[in-house]
């Protein structure tokens, strides 16, 4: 039986995208953006704080560091509240010694659960972007639209109203539904950094308004590189220290600012055998005098301001 | 279901054609980027499911369209600078999506080849009336926007049926690389007997197997191919070999990849016996100067009757 007719129907065959989110455009077709005291490389380091339940529902997938083995696996469990209880000291001590600046992406739910690292990482004066309320609250196409929104509304709500003026969203997994970009922007959410298609922040519209995407690298990640593609420490220093590299001279060459988005998660790269290459990849990208350290909101507001002045 | 579908026959690798490649050459060098659409939302295949998370999978999503945004112009000048014109592997859909894509390729005349409509569309499934269509569209995409008559195919996420290379060979193209028998050409039977060769795409040295499925270090991508060259290169004296990277830019072209990458290219273009072609000037090559020496010397797979 020949598959349906449909099959061979090409509905959004036409210019640009096949959905209405963002304009098609080529990184090296933009205008031209420049960083706070003409720094050639913006860095974001973004530091996961993040909790796993030991009741995860995988719904509708096991997120990526999630629980594996059958109920109760402590053995996730605690690898990843090591991140919190130890390795996230370690990295926070890396990111000081080298003046990087950090911006945690953090799980509601950390607020709730662990209320002591929630008030060292506020009393640091560091920005927190919201990473919904736990990573086993994935959001996902099919999922009800009020569901969904009384889950961001609960995890903005319990990070405001500890003080944090959060203005960015990181989703758990990086999976979002059809309606996420829209409820984040009708809760004042203005940047996002869940889709991965860029180097540089680009408009993306809702129904509010327009978002900046921020895209934070997947293939940068420490999760990725380590734990997915099984590198060791030492080639993930490797890695970021050939990207920013590799960064820098198309800076140069293009005159075009551009973004070293580095993905951390404590209960990764904070383990004893792990730190030191953190620390090394560090010491590269820092001891580059083009290399401007930025929280994630400051790299957008500068991006921002720089495509008002041009139109 | 058949146990073999019979497209070429045998023949040893050191009693292979004594082939010498344009200028004396001892390896054809070729470079093919696949440039490719995926659909966020594609209509469902029984067969098989486009995306592994419930759409919109904007992970995946996102990962493809960084190749166009972002990884297409580093790539691409890249081979400029090596001086390598790319034989692309095209979802020929993105002549309409992306078309100032296609205008940088025919500028530098690249070669064009079908990769099928969109990397979300699978032959799986089809009857022969509909795989027709969609080879024939998409040789027609190519003809319209890029001016070039298609020579080879590549099945849109490799995705074939039985008749896949009968079809592509008589709308009127010459090579598949759609087969990884061999690193020289071969022949191809198909049911029309009309002149068709597989050209070598190496599919273990394709940027998304070593980074996806094999999930190799970049700088070993970068050793992986200098050896394999070195030993083409070395047995080519014998008889002319056929190397082949294929590329995706939203893979090769991160910017923690691509230095890996363009050491093995400079390593690969500075020697001098190489021809650096493309995968449709491999073809013709071979069918005007060794195709039918290679018929006559060839060994069926098995005994006839």
């Amino acid at each position: 039986m020949p598959l349906d007719p449909t099959y061979l129907d090409y509905a959004h065959r036409g210019y640009g995208m096949d959905h209405g989110r963002y304009d098609w455009s080529m990184l090296a077709d933009r205008s031209p953006v420049e960083w706070p005291g003409a720094a050639k490389l913006a860095l974001w380091v973004n530091v996961a704080v993040q909790f796993f339940p030991l009741n995860q529902s995988g719904k509708p997938f096991a997120p990526p560091g999630g629980m594996s083995t059958a109920y109760p696996d402590l053995r996730h469990f605690t690898l990843r509240d090591y991140g919190n209880r130890v390795g996230i000291y370690r990295v926070l001590q890396a990111l000081d010694d080298h003046a990087a600046t950090p911006t945690f992406s953090v799980n509601a739910a950390i607020a709730e659960r662990c209320p002591a690292l929630f008030e060292r990482l506020l009393a640091r004066d560091n920005e927190v972007l919201a990473s919904s309320w736990h990573m086993d609250t994935l959001h996902y196409g099919g999922m009800p639209e009020p569901e969904e929104a009384a889950l961001i509304d609960r995890s903005l709500d319990v990070l405001r109203s500890a003080g944090c003026p959060v203005r960015g969203w990181l989703s758990p997994a990086g999976s979002q539904s059809r309606n996420t970009p829209d409820l984040l922007a009708d809760n004042g959410i203005d940047y996002m950094a869940d889709w991965i298609n860029d180097d540089m922040p680009y408009p993306f519209r809702t129904r509010t308004g327009d978002l900046v995407a921020l895209p934070l690298s997947l293939e940068l990640d420490d999760q990725f590189i380590i734990r997915n593609n099984l590198h060791s420490e030492w080639e993930y220093a490797a890695q970021v220290a050939d990207a920013c590299d590799y960064l820098l001279a198309e800076a140069e060459a293009t005159g075009h600012g551009r973004l070293l988005a580095l993905s951390v998660h404590p209960w990764l790269l904070g383990q004893p055998h792990r730190i030191g290459a953190f620390e090394s990849a560090l010491e590269h990208i820092t001891s580059r005098a083009e290399v401007w350290s930025a929280s994630a909101a400051e790299i957008v507001d500068a991006w921002r301001e720089q495509q008002t002045k041009q139109t | 279901m058949r146990e073999d579908l019979d497209l070429y026959r045998y023949r040893a690798w050191d009693e292979r054609l004594p082939i010498r490649w344009p200028n004396g050459a001892r390896l054809a060098f070729w470079v093919a980027p696949n440039i490719e659409f995926y659909e966020l939302d594609p209509p469902r295949n029984p067969h098989r499911s486009a995306w592994p998370r419930p759409v919109p999978d904007i992970q995946g999503y996102g990962t493809r369209d960084y190749g166009n945004r972002v990884g297409h112009m580093r790539m691409m000048e890249l081979l400029d600078a090596y001086g390598v014109r790319g034989s692309i592997s095209l979802s020929v859909a993105l002549c309409d999506h992306h078309p100032e894509i296609i205008e940088l390729c025919k500028a530098r005349d690249w070669e064009f080849f079908s990769h099928g409509i969109y990397n979300t569309r699978y032959a799986y499934g089809m009857d022969e009336d509909q795989e027709r269509a969609m080879i024939e569209d998409s040789m027609a995409s190519i003809a319209r926007h890029a001016g070039q008559q298609c020579a080879g195919y590549l099945a849109p996420a490799l995705t074939h049926t039985e008749q896949t290379l009968d079809l592509f060979s008589e709308a009127g193209g010459i090579y598949t690389c759609d087969l990884f028998h061999d690193d020289q050409p071969t022949p191809v039977r198909v049911r029309s007997g009309r002149r068709f060769v597989s050209v070598p795409y190496s599919l273990e040295l394709n940027d998304t197997i070593v980074y996806v499925v094999n999930r190799i270090e970049p700088r070993r991508y970068g050793d992986m191919i200098k050896q394999a060259f070195d030993r083409l290169y070395l047995e080519g004296e014998a008889g002319g070999t056929v190397m082949c990277i294929p590329l995706h830019a939203y893979q090769v072209a991160h910017p923690h990849r691509i230095k890996a990458f363009e050491d093995a290219l400079a390593y690969v273009t500075g020697h001098s016996d190489v021809w650096v072609t493309t995968g449709r000037e491999i073809a013709e090559f071979y069918l005007d100067n060794y195709y039918d020496a290679a018929l006559a010397g060839q060994r069926e797979t098995r005994r006839p009757g």
